[in-house]
């Protein structure tokens, strides 16, 4: 059910990016679009039937079913990725603000 | 107008992608994975976790199987940040002037709480291997201590060279370790220290150094970030 | 229809609703602090999806430093706007 929400959260990201013609919210609908993203990565290596967190308690094969850690390893990089890009477009649009003294995209073409 | 096209399009992308992942071999149902035929079965066989020596499986491959990547990606970390530096970049900086004159608790009990969430950050940076954390959320928390005396103190800037010695320090010794293996064992980045028993602290060889190094780079990344957005030129 | 489905039906719901009041808010300070909540609500589902080392990240960084960035960026430019 949460991989459905995931794919439609990575849609509004994108209605978003369509739609505002303000650069921060630019950068909240490019967050948005991430938080899907991420959730659907985790989501596919979900395994049902009363599975673990992928940290071992015991090396005896005891049976228990562990989620597959691969997808979560790969998301663990790319959210500290994001504040990167995220910090890095703020920083743009600080500097845009400091030269237009305006965050519409619209009200930057009037005045150019 | 421009609402209702960026609308149109944006239903038409997900039922295209709802349809297209729909029961396919690459993203089978919610919940109905089969791991026997991904590569992730060699990960969770008990062999090779008892080789690795890791109990947390997600630290294994972050800095055990894929320590490559992760080398590739702090350095990514690092040229965002130098971007941000870049472009914030003047000679004459002073503090954002905040509206609020912080007093002399907040002060002192802020400077109390650093140091309560510092041990906390070092604590999830070194069981790392046992426990869920590691280097990047500890290097996160690392760097929300530093932000936390930013908002409790409007006189206070950090020791942003020391932050940038650090860093290139924690990024340097990650690099030789990564060449020791090549002296040591046969490749770059190879666990040449004993794995020890799992669930020990001190085990898994080389991966709680590696990501106290981690911890240490990208904290201190993060905390020139907030650095630059908490300054601005003087004459702005 | 177990607990679990319950609470992964809320959550997506959740999720949704706080995604649409973020892109669709009309102050810019509203927008950044939906987008807080949704990091939160990511936390949640992280944890359901049995990814702790995630959640933790997640936790940390997307409602802690992004949301700070954020607002210090919108906090350096108030009350210079042109018109």
């Amino acid at each position: 059910m949460i991989q459905y929400a995931a794919i439609i959260l990575f849609v509004f990201g994108i209605y978003g990016l369509f739609t505002n013609r303000n650069v921060i919210k630019m950068i909240v609908s490019l967050n948005i679009m991430e938080i899907g993203l991420n959730i659907f990565i985790i989501s596919i290596g979900y395994v049902g039937g009363g599975s673990l967190a992928p940290i071992i308690s015991s090396t005896q094969d005891l049976g228990l079913i562990y989620v597959d850690p691969l997808p979560q390893a790969l998301v663990l990089t790319a959210i500290v990725i994001g504040v990167g890009t995220t910090a890095l477009g703020l920083a743009i649009a600080k500097s845009i603000f400091n030269t237009y003294h305006t965050f519409e995209l619209d009200e930057m073409e009037e005045s150019a | 107008m421009k609402n209702v096209f960026g609308f149109l399009i944006s239903v038409a992308l997900g039922i295209f992608i709802i349809l297209a992942l729909a029961n396919t071999d690459a993203f089978p149902a919610f919940g109905d994975v089969d791991l026997t035929e991904r590569i992730s079965n060699a990960y969770l066989d008990i062999n090779n976790v008892e080789q690795v020596g890791s109990a947390n499986l997600v630290t294994a491959i972050v800095v055990g199987y894929r320590g490559f990547d992760t080398l590739g990606e702090v350095t990514v970390l690092f040229i965002s940040a130098l971007g941000v530096a870049f472009i914030f970049g003047g000679v004459k900086q002073k503090r954002l002037d905040l509206d609020f004159k912080p007093n002399f608790m907040l002060r002192v009990g802020s400077n109390i709480l650093f140091g309560i969430i510092l041990v906390t950050s070092f604590y999830i940076i070194l069981h790392g291997h046992l426990t869920p954390g590691g280097g990047f959320p500890g290097g996160a928390i690392i760097a929300s201590a530093v932000l936390l005396l930013y908002l409790a103190d409007d006189r206070f800037r950090s020791n942003v060279k020391g932050f940038k010695v650090l860093e290139g320090v924690a990024g340097s010794i990650f690099v030789v370790i990564g060449l020791l293996g090549l002296v040591f064992a046969t490749a770059f980045l190879e666990n040449f220290l004993p794995a020890g028993t799992v669930g020990n602290l001190i085990s898994a060889g080389i991966i709680p150094v590696i990501y106290v190094l981690i911890g240490l780079k990208v904290g201190s990344e993060i905390a020139g970030i907030v650095d630059n957005f908490l300054t601005e030129e003087e004459s702005a | 229809m177990t607990f679990y489905d319950i609470i992964s039906i809320v959550v997506g719901v959740l999720l949704l609703g706080i995604a649409f009041m973020a892109i669709n808010a009309k102050r810019l300070i509203n927008s950044v602090l939906f987008l807080s909540a949704l990091s939160m609500l990511a936390v949640v589902s992280f944890v359901l999806l049995k990814a702790p080392d995630v959640a933790i990240t997640e936790a940390v960084i997307g409602s802690g430093l992004v949301t700070a960035l954020f607002v210090f960026t919108l906090l350096s430019v108030r009350g210079r706007e042109s018109q």
